[in-house]
């Protein structure tokens, strides 16, 4: 038995035989071939099995994610049969007798140039499709298994670390977990695992060895531990977890459908974060109540320029009408402090925490903020939006904010461009100040959403970035409880919801005290979404509702 | 020979998945060639990566023929295709 310890970036067991991800020789081979009618042949053979692959995954994507995903893969098929490109190929085989393997890789790279030399960043970027395209033809006449994965069974997936394009040619249904001995917990492959819900183990370092392949392994994402070729005792305590785990797993999925309602009849929405757009298959699939956090930085971290109001309004319109009329609260601009972009072109701070940063940027530097408010608009015609301001101090702020929305709405109205009436306009509640003019700013606004993180940062004046501060950190603090019951109450003091958009939302330990300041929504992780509607349902707040807001507001200290 | 003019609106230009849905378009008629033309150069449209090539933006005016088995037909369906999708 071999134990190979490193770190749980998703949490699960399972049991496999060990293999190594396969890449594709990087030495294209170049001799002059001896029959060149047999290797134009085999060429003709690789670009037809490349065009099937490429059918059949562009069938796969259209039924994950829709057409607009399939067309890629249209494209590249395109690609592999162009008319230029093939009889380019077919000239060098049959007129200078090289070998396949080099006139495809001489091909793909003359044709590469030619689009990396337009001055359109659009047309440089396709020549990465071309290099992809012919490196799937090359990959055939080499031998090297398409997907990186060439076994009738499933696997436990080891590599170094895996790139984006890599895992997602991954065949999924050949993975049962994944051993790393590179790679973060935000890494491509942690955040796949996450999402396909199996284990990940990462960072093992040097302990993963290539004699291991073949050797049957189980992993145990939660502890970060793999075993190869475990002894009894050990096989059959992993295994016990892992059936624990699927029974788990299936009562949560049993959770699917339900009502997030306590056992006394009290109502909470569940609610996920994302930044991206691919996140909504993760909500629906989680059975995600709507959106509550939809960070629209990525937006702007994605692009070497101010991107578009055009590419910002098409982002936004795909996420509401994938999430087809439920609730969707896209949060304005968030950058600045730990998320610097360098058009912005923002002079260096000394405390950029407490800088320029979130609305504070947006009111001034309106143009960039209208743009943006623009987009935000127009989409609204596609689903029902809400939109929320970050990092609000003052209530002149979210007036002059408010100010900027009416005038984009009065533009759209001039231009005749439709936009939703109903579009509820929110504030985060991060600061200390916020939620101590949260009387103020309620009657300003259509909603007050928690970011916990921040907020817990600026009341305990402790740096969230700063490990050795982790003691201080404190998210459970009274004084950061008091002000989240302090907007609580004077939300519903003035008739709108509140909710909480922090990492706190899914701390089960806090649900039944959320529950009993009577917190309307929790915006968590896509996967936090049932544990906690399961929590939810198990709570009887009348029982414990006294008890947590004394615990809140006693003078006496319990801890 | 048909033909018509079109002034490009789309603000990526003619682009990798339009300009793929063009050729199977232009597939869905055998026996016709379908040229696009700006300035003094021409691609046949099916010929995928040299009409990306072209670097058509948006503003380019372009000159699009067709030519073959019922080309009036095809040239609407054609002239229709790039008002919806550049």
């Amino acid at each position: 038995m071999i134990t190979i310890q490193g770190k749980g970036a998703s949490t699960g067991v399972a049991v496999g035989p060990l293999y190594f991800y396969q890449r594709a020789k990087s030495e294209i081979s170049r001799y002059q071939a001896t029959d060149r009618d047999a290797e134009w042949a085999r060429f003709e053979k690789a670009q037809a099995t490349a065009i099937e692959q490429l059918g059949a995954l562009a069938e796969k994507a259209r039924k994950e994610a829709g057409d607009e995903a399939a067309a890629l893969f249209e494209v590249h098929q395109m690609m592999a049969e162009d008319l230029d490109y093939v009889e380019a190929i077919e000239d060098k085989i049959k007129n200078e007798g090289l070998n396949a393997e080099a006139v495809v890789s001489d091909i793909a790279a003359q044709f590469a140039e030619m689009f990396a030399s337009m001055d359109d960043a659009y047309m440089q970027a396709r020549s990465a499709d071309v290099k992809d395209v012919s490196g799937r033809i090359l990959d055939i006449l080499t031998g090297v298994a398409q997907g990186g994965i060439d076994s009738p069974v499933p696997v436990v997936l080891a590599a170094d670390d895996l790139a984006p394009s890599e895992t997602v040619q991954l065949d999924k249904a050949k993975i049962l977990g994944f051993v790393t001995s590179g790679g973060s917990g935000s890494s491509h492959t942690a955040i796949l695992a996450r999402t396909m819900g199996i284990p990940a183990i990462i960072g093992v370092g040097d302990q993963l060895k290539a004699e291991y392949a073949g050797r049957e392994v189980i992993v145990d994402g939660g502890t970060g531990t793999a075993v190869i070729e475990a002894d009894e005792a050990t096989r059959l305590r992993l295994m016990q977890k892992r059936d624990e785990q699927l029974k788990h797993q299936e009562m949560l999925n049993m959770l699917k459908g339900k009502e997030n309602v306590t056992k006394d009849n009290q109502r909470i929405r569940i609610y996920c974060n994302i930044g991206s757009v691919e996140d909504v298959h993760t909500v629906l699939a989680n059975d995600g109540g709507g959106i509550g956090l939809f960070r629209s930085e990525f937006l702007y971290l994605n692009c070497d320029d101010y991107p578009s109001e055009d590419y910002q309004f098409e982002a936004y319109k795909k996420v509401l009408s994938d999430m087809d009329g439920r609730e969707v609260v896209i949060r304005t601009l968030d950058i600045g402090a730990d998320k610097q972009i360098d058009y912005f072109n923002l002079p260096h701070e000394e405390n950029p925490a407490m800088g320029n940063r979130a609305l504070r940027i947006c009111l001034n530097r309106p143009e960039i903020f209208k743009t943006q408010l623009r987009a935000l608009y127009r989409a609204s015609a596609y689903g029902k939006l809400a939109i929320m301001f970050p990092m609000v101090t003052s209530v002149w702020e979210v007036k002059e904010a408010k100010k900027m929305c009416e005038l984009v709405k009065k533009e759209l109205d001039a231009e005749g461009i439709p936009y939703a009436a109903d579009v509820e306009v929110g504030i985060m509640i991060e600061t200390p100040a916020a939620a101590l003019i949260s009387d103020r700013l309620a009657k300003e606004v259509d909603f007050f959403s928690c970011g916990t993180n921040d907020l817990t940062q600026y009341t305990l004046a402790c740096d969230r970035q700063n490990n050795d501060l982790g003691r201080f950190f404190n998210p459970h603090h009274p004084a950061v409880l008091r002000l989240l019951k302090m907007a609580a109450d004077n939300a519903h003091k003035n008739g709108i919801w509140i909710g909480i958009c922090g990492e706190l939302g899914a701390d089960l330990e806090l649900t039944e005290t959320f529950l009993s300041i009577g917190i309307d929504e929790l915006s968590v992780s896509p996967r936090a979404v049932l544990p906690l509607r399961q929590k939810v349902r198990e709570t009887m707040v009348a029982a414990v509702r006294e008890k947590l807001i004394g615990d809140i507001l006693s003078d006496q200290t319990s801890i | 020979m048909k033909s018509f003019e079109y002034t490009i609106t789309d603000p990526v230009g003619i682009h990798a998945r339009p300009a793929g849905l063009l050729v199977k378009e232009i597939k869905g008629h055998p026996g016709v060639t379908v040229t696009v033309a700006k300035g003094d150069k021409s691609v046949n449209a099916l010929k995928l990566m040299a009409l990306m090539g072209m670097g058509i933006k948006q503003g380019d005016t372009v000159t699009v023929s067709v030519e073959g088995e019922g080309e009036d037909a095809v040239c609407a369906a054609i002239e229709g295709f790039f008002k919806a999708n550049f």
